[in-house]
């Protein structure tokens, strides 16, 4: 096992978290390409953490895990108050405010 | 046998009581606040805020006595740092706070919101605030970020029925997780190449250089940009106008200047005590953050009708010229002094002006219940005090002296023009062509509020709430005092990082 095999699998996880969030319109799914992106960071964080014997990694990757939930709970609440007002999660109907 | 071990490996951190004290004294109030909701009930509404407020100001006392007390506390190995700048800053938080609450009273009470939850995600998210300004640590800066954030989506949501705050919260919401989630991928590189998560210790790696040089390339710039989100820096503002046209008034005045300066505060222990050594990657970042900014924030500030969105843009181009002298603060530990004091000055008069300009827009809105420029017509006639005080305000953000604007734009200009290198003075010229294009703005705001004639409809005198005369008084006061005195400001905001950083 190399170290190059989860930073490459953790960059790619990265890449996909940011094309669905710049990509996708469904607020549902933006969430979780976030989730995405978070969970590269993890495996960043524990991949480092173990080849570099460095246990500050893995309690890093604790709080993140613990501070994601929180995030989407959240982020949950918010996305059904968008469903409430409008009937609808389409990310690019948000569009009241301009200029 | 294998517990025994255990405890043996276990060492107790050194807690510093009196250094945690303003935090243990904010968690407390907090407690408290959320505790009458749970036993009153509805009979708590009318008391909420006054607990609140006294809290902020409780809290002020702990950190008093460690002004005067004086020493630099190190805790948890260098991840907690309770050291001048740090105080300053969390006064700074603390004070803007009481100054929202302030604010927010008569806006929250009359508004059939929930009351208690409010104050209790103020004072969660002020929590993190004044957290930030003491980590020096990857971790700690992290839980200190979204402790601060969090709340604050929830409150840029607060009116729940109404659509535009709605689509304002999961705006702020959606941009700021994805803006810490790449901050985090960031940091996640800088553990790798240091295998630490102290700033100090990062910096070292990074001073270093090697082999991984494109590496720590990467996480700096991925770090700076998540704060440069937080600190509504173009071109990452682009979420700025249209949350604080969203959220409600309050909630504004507090995301454009608490929560501004906490991602400053992350900035500055980032950039001076984490990555120090490495100028060549972190100077260019900053100086185009800051041009741009400055030069965006006004271009776009000119073509504004609502005056909320017009202080969102005017706040983009304040964040560029308080970003500026970091652009130049890596060329000598001097000048980085120099730098972190003007950045520190700016935030703190820039913490008053902009909340005192809230502050007018907040007790005039009550009237015309518009934020329109055209609902501000003709002030003069019904509210001459609120024209004037308008007039400080904007004057002071435009940098006319005597006012205090004008004191923290010439601090950043004495920075970039003492640089002596063709970058420092190229910052400074652009500088000085922005704040030309910010005086037209502001002025024309002030025009319309003196010269315009008031319309007929609407005929409702200016009522001022208590409260929101005395958050008009603090900020007025601080404004003028300040652009008076510099001296005062400069005493107190006279810090240094480096030394910790060495």
């Amino acid at each position: 096992m190399y170290l190059n095999q989860f930073l490459l699998l953790s960059a790619a996880l990265f890449a996909t978290g940011v094309y669905g969030v710049l990509a996708r319109r469904n607020g549902v799914l933006v969430l979780m390409s976030i989730e995405l992106i978070l969970n590269a960071v993890n495996i960043n964080l524990v991949a480092f953490a173990a080849f570099g014997n460095q246990p500050a990694g893995e309690v890093f990757a604790l709080f993140v895990i613990a501070v994601a939930a929180a995030e989407v709970g959240v982020g949950l609440a918010m996305v059904l108050l968008l469903y409430r007002n409008r009937k609808s999660i389409d990310l690019a109907q948000i569009d009241l405010m301009r200029g | 046998m294998g517990s025994q071990l255990l405890l043996l490996a276990f060492e107790r951190p050194a807690l510093d009581w009196h250094a945690l004290a303003p935090e243990i004294v904010l968690l407390s109030v907090g407690g408290l606040v959320t505790l009458i909701d749970i036993v009153f009930l509805e009979r708590a509404r009318p008391i909420t805020a006054a607990v609140a407020g006294l809290g902020l100001l409780a809290t002020a006392i702990p950190l008093l006595t460690l002004a005067l007390d004086g020493s630099d506390r190190v805790m948890f190995g260098g991840a907690y740092v309770v050291d001048e700048f740090a105080l300053v800053m969390k006064a700074i938080f603390i004070l803007a706070g009481y100054v929202v609450i302030l604010l927010s009273t008569n806006y929250v009470a009359e508004g059939e919101y929930w009351e208690n939850e409010y104050y209790g995600l103020l004072l969660a998210s002020l929590m993190g605030m004044v957290m930030m300004a003491s980590s020096r640590d990857l971790v700690s800066l992290f839980v200190a970020l979204e402790l601060l954030s969090i709340p604050a989506y929830l409150m840029v949501a607060w009116r729940k029925r109404d659509i535009r705050s709605t689509e304002a919260g999961l705006k702020y919401y959606l941009m700021g997780v994805f803006a810490s989630a790449v901050m985090l991928y960031g940091m996640s590189l800088l553990f790798g190449v240091s295998g630490s998560t102290l700033l100090t210790d990062i910096n070292s790696v990074v001073t270093a250089g090697g082999a991984s040089v494109s590496v720590v390339t990467l996480g700096i710039v991925f770090v700076v940009a998540g704060f440069g989100f937080k600190v509504s820096a173009a071109p990452f503002h682009t979420w700025a106008p249209d949350v604080y046209q969203g959220a409600p008034t309050p909630v504004t005045a507090f995301l454009s200047v608490a929560s501004k300066a906490a991602g400053f505060v992350a900035l500055l222990a980032l950039v001076f005590v984490g990555f120090y050594g490495r100028p060549e990657v972190w100077e260019p970042l900053v100086w185009t953050l800051a041009a741009v900014s400055m030069t965006v924030g006004n271009l776009i500030a000119l073509r504004q009708t609502n005056i909320v969105r017009m202080m969102a843009y005017s706040g983009v181009a304040q964040t560029g010229f308080m970003i500026a002298p970091l652009a130049v603060a890596g060329h000598s530990t001097a000048l980085g002094d120099q730098a972190l004091s003007a950045t520190v000055t700016y935030l703190a008069i820039y913490a008053a002006m902009n909340l005192g300009a809230f502050a007018v827009i907040i007790s005039l809105a009550r009237r015309t219940g518009s934020a329109e420029m055209s609902s501000f017509a003709g002030a003069f006639r019904y509210a001459p005090a609120m024209t004037v005080a308008m007039t400080i305000f904007l004057g002071s953000l435009a940098g006319i002296p005597p006012l205090g604007g004008w004191f923290a734009k010439f601090e950043v200009f004495r920075v970039l023009t003492s640089s002596g290198d063709t970058w420092g003075y190229a910052l400074a010229v652009v500088a000085a062509v922005n704040a030309v294009i910010a005086l037209y703005y502001y002025a024309s705001v002030l025009l319309r509020m003196w010269a315009d004639e008031a319309p007929d409809e609407g005929v409702a005198d200016v009522t001022l709430t208590p409260s929101l005369l005395s958050a008009l008084v603090i900020c007025g006061g601080v404004t003028l005092v300040f652009g008076v005195l510099p001296q005062v400001v400069a005493r107190f905001t006279d810090v240094s990082l480096l030394a910790l950083g060495g």
